[in-house]
């Protein structure tokens, strides 16, 4: 929420792969967690998307660029945070 | 242990509305433990109104504390040096907190952003549930161990009605029986017996409905 | 068991060994007394004493003193029921004072569905007393004149007191000891929940008569008809502590759907029938629900007609 809140456009939380996690369960805690600042961004006005979470290994270089060109696009569609605006709910 | 949840967010943002010095007011008694509102939440809440407002161009100036609780004079107490400086107090502890609040800084508004729920326990990480009516004059000792004003959704002290079906209550599948769980507890101590008597109607006075209650300790007085 | 304690029809019914019915009927949602009146065309002659439901399944339907009233005044024994939902013990006794003044007889009183499955489920929850604390209370003020604050009554209301118990609800290993407590709390007479599943309700019955209660209390077995499959499958699926066997849904689902109405009354024929032999019942109590032009019917197919006279 920090980040929204100084004005970052888009976040991406990348966790192990389910099933993998090396804290056994913590990728699947951050999953509920993100779920739910994803709720509060809606409820604010911004748009939930630019905040998502991606399974991945620390090996799966080739997805890891993937994924960085998928959020890069996206929140490129989306444009600047409503907080660097102030004009308002984007949602 | 006192349970409730955050307000939805677009009721906090509605009451605040009109304020832009704000106090966010968190406590590290129960609404901590059942994470409505410690220091975790009462960060999490700021940074989400500051971005909030940032979002509508508008400033909001937020100061966080979180006190060791707000049902206590000499912690609400602690807030005084700075508390006026703002146009009002959100706080996230319960009801009484927001009460000591408004009671001791009145010329601004105590706002509540918890919805207190009841009085309960944890079942596991995450799930909190009722247990206790503060009805006043505790009958656990005659049914097990399980209290038939919460557990039973009609609070009958002779139950089980006739809706209980398969251990579940008529209101909601979800809701076990009350007094299918003081039946099995009571075989279970071999105390079958006392369910052959019947309890007699309550004295309510001793709840709520007799009126707003205190407790005097003599003992203790300074 | 010998001596009169009412005027109750009912009571005379069963104290002189008849084999009584008592029928039911809902209240309209409105105020119109003509709804009551027409239901009660269709019960004349058929019935002991007629229960008037007191906003059943927490549904807001004119009073249940108001209609009970209004069936007295046609010729009936009504019997007034009160939930403990909605009244606390102050409302409780002031009615059962105004319904013995208004003439009426018999009382039921019940625990009373929550009001969350109701058309007013933001209501506050009374439930002051329960069922076997409001038959203790009305006992007292009918045997010995007082209050429930020890207090004394100027007259006392003269009510044959009746209970409700569900021989299907869980757990079943208790039925018949909750029915037990009951009758030492006060209760003349029982109806018990709309029976389907007759062997289970044998097997209830033969405890009851284990522990003698048959001989304290008058049991009226609960006898409603069935309209068609889907009221079969509702009653099954939606009404908590509701026991339809399959093979009832079966038997029904093997004939037309025009026919299947006829078939309900069929069956609950043969229920009463069957139910007539089973010791320890001492009468039915049908609730025709919205199907009052089909209890004339049932009572004499299943050879209750006339009334005694009592």
């Amino acid at each position: 929420m920090k980040c929204f809140e100084e004005g970052i456009d888009g976040v991406f939380v990348a966790g192990c792969l389910e099933g993998e996690c090396h804290f056994l369960v913590g990728n699947l805690q951050a999953k509920r967690r993100v779920q739910y600042v994803k709720k509060v961004l809606q409820s604010i006005g911004i748009n939930p998307l630019r905040l998502e979470m991606y399974n991945l290994s620390a090996a799966m270089g080739a997805r890891f660029t993937e994924i960085t060109w998928e959020m890069t696009n996206r929140i490129k569609e989306l444009g600047p945070n409503p907080v660097k605006t102030g004009r308002g709910r984007e949602v | 242990m006192v349970v409730g949840e955050q307000k939805p967010l677009e009721e906090i943002l509605k009451m605040i509305e009109p304020f832009d010095r704000l106090i966010i007011a968190g406590c590290k008694g129960c609404v901590a433990v059942c994470a409505a509102g410690g220091e975790r939440e009462v960060r999490f809440l700021a940074s989400a109104v500051r971005t909030a407002r940032k979002a509508q161009g508008r400033e909001i100036e937020i100061r966080e504390v979180t006190l060791e609780r707000q049902c206590d004079p000499e912690y609400v107490e602690q807030i005084r040096g700075f508390v006026y400086d703002y146009q009002a107090i959100l706080s996230l502890a319960c009801g009484v907190g927001v009460q000591y609040l408004a009671e001791h800084y009145g010329r601004i508004p105590a706002l509540p952003g918890i919805n207190t729920t009841f009085v309960g326990g944890a079942e596991k990480q995450g799930v909190w549930s009722e247990k206790c009516q503060c009805c006043g004059n505790c009958v656990l000792h005659l049914t097990g161990g399980i209290c038939p004003i919460t557990r039973c959704s009609k609070s009958l002290l002779n139950g089980p009605c006739g809706g209980s079906s398969n251990g579940r209550c008529e209101i909601d599948p979800q809701v076990t029986c009350g007094w299918q769980l003081i039946l099995e507890r009571l075989k279970e101590l071999e105390q079958m017996d006392r369910y052959l008597e019947i309890i007699p109607p309550k004295d309510w006075s001793q709840s709520r409905d007799g009126g707003p209650r205190k407790i005097i300790r003599e003992d203790l007085l300074r | 068991m010998s001596k009169f304690k009412t005027n109750s029809r009912l009571e005379r019914v069963l104290k002189s060994g008849y084999f009584a019915v008592t029928g039911e009927c809902g209240p309209p949602r409105g105020a119109d007394p003509e709804a009551i009146r027409e239901k009660g065309e269709l019960l004349k002659g058929c019935v002991d004493a007629v229960n008037v439901t007191d906003c059943q399944t927490a549904v807001v339907r004119m009073s249940s003193l108001a209609s009970c009233l209004i069936l007295k005044e046609m010729g009936f024994d009504p019997v007034l029921q009160i939930v403990a939902r909605d009244r606390n013990r102050i409302a409780i006794q002031s009615d059962i004072l105004g319904a013995a003044a208004l003439g009426i007889n018999n009382l039921l009183c019940l625990t009373g569905d929550h009001q969350k499955a109701g058309d007013h489920p933001q209501a506050k929850n009374v439930f002051d007393l329960d069922s076997i604390q409001m038959l203790a209370m009305v006992k007292r003020m009918r045997d010995e004149g007082k209050l429930l604050n020890g207090e004394d009554l100027t007259r006392r209301p003269q009510l044959f007191i009746g209970a409700a118990e569900n021989p299907f609800a869980d757990p079943f290993e208790i039925r018949h000891i909750r029915l037990a407590k009951k009758v030492a709390a006060g209760a003349d007479f029982v109806q018990t929940q709309c029976i389907f599943n007759i062997p289970k309700f044998k097997e209830w019955m033969k405890r009851v008569v284990d522990i003698g209660l048959h001989e304290k209390v008058f049991i009226l077995a609960g006898i409603t008809p069935l309209k068609s499959v889907g009221m079969a499958r509702y009653l099954k699926t939606m009404v908590p502590g509701m026991d339809v066997p399959d093979e009832l849904i079966e038997r029904l689902k093997g004939v037309p759907k025009e026919k299947q109405g006829e078939e309900g009354v069929k069956i609950a024929i043969e229920m009463i029938e069957e139910i007539r032999e089973i010791p320890g019942v001492h009468g039915i109590h049908l609730m025709a629900i919205e199907w009052e032009e089909k209890v004339r019917e049932i009572v004499e197919g299943a050879g209750l007609l006339p009334r005694p006279q009592v």
